[in-house]
């Protein structure tokens, strides 16, 4: 097997962690932390094919990287900062009781 | 090779902890854990910059960030773990996630990967990272740049405590 089919075999186990936490609990940090780890699964193939693909002296991966670690941060940021509003409204964070957008 | 390997064992059993665990700081340290495997990967990977990014936002700022959260919406002074939830939302999230893995690795496994293995790591300094981010990518830097600004004034208004108006 080579290198690149671990480092892909590597982010796709990571990928599938991520979305069966997301798909499994209920609690909304925790769905949230599997949505950013199937980001970071998706990054780590970028990184993948920029060290074994033909042209690594033009750093695409890395910058694509880059950009998709800052637009996962505000995701991040969001994401917890509609946790607490709802938390506020209902004091709960479970998903299935935050079923309607009326406050 | 096989320091990736045991990069991807560590990586990926902190991870699935976190997601089997019940206690959410638990969970949220782990996956910390795992933010910094991925980091590892990058530094082995040859990509220096990209893993001390990796480092500043995750490790540093997003699990603080989570952290808080964790501590903001606790029900109670209790630090009661939270219950699993039904057996059939577990089992259907596990087959669907199966499901993926198992398309993911016969597409990974069958295809003809034309690899470079002979030539040694690529190395692209911070310098030249740094003229790629300013020459040719400097729309791209600028609209992060908004947007990470929209984003954080967002969640500010969002997360803001709205006060009860004053009665005139």
């Amino acid at each position: 097997m080579s290198p690149l089919q671990l480092c892909l075999l590597f982010s796709s186990l990571l990928f599938c962690v991520g979305l069966a936490g997301a798909l499994s609990r209920s609690n909304t940090i925790l769905v949230l932390l599997g949505i950013e780890l199937m980001l970071n699964a998706a990054n780590l193939n970028f990184i993948a094919f920029w060290r074994y693909g033909p042209h690594p002296e033009a750093g695409t991966g890395l910058l694509f990287v880059l950009f998709a670690i800052a637009v996962a941060a505000a995701e991040a940021a969001v994401g917890l900062a509609l946790i607490i509003a709802i938390h506020r409204h209902r004091k709960t964070i479970r998903l299935q009781e935050a079923n309607s957008l009326k406050g | 090779m096989i320091a990736l390997a045991i990069i991807a064992l560590l990586t990926i059993a902190a991870a699935s902890a976190a997601f089997l665990l019940r206690n959410l700081i638990h969970s949220a340290l782990l996956l910390v854990g795992a933010w910094a495997g991925i980091a590892a990967f990058y530094l082995w990977a040859g990509a220096e910059f990209v893993a001390f990014a990796q480092v500043l936002v995750y490790v540093g700022a997003v699990s603080m960030v989570v952290l808080f959260a964790v501590l903001l919406t606790r029900q109670g002074a209790t630090t009661a773990p939270v219950e699993y939830d039904s057996l059939k939302r577990a089992v259907l999230g596990f087959i669907t996630a199966g499901g993926v893995g198992g398309l993911l690795f016969g597409a990974i496994l069958g295809s003809p990967l034309d690899v470079h293995t002979a030539n040694p790591a690529p190395a692209v300094s911070v310098k030249e990272l740094g003229l790629l981010l300013m020459g040719p990518h400097a729309a791209a830097l600028l609209i992060v740049g908004v947007l990470l600004t929209v984003a954080l004034l967002g969640a500010v208004v969002i997360a803001a405590v709205d006060k009860p108006e004053d009665a005139p």
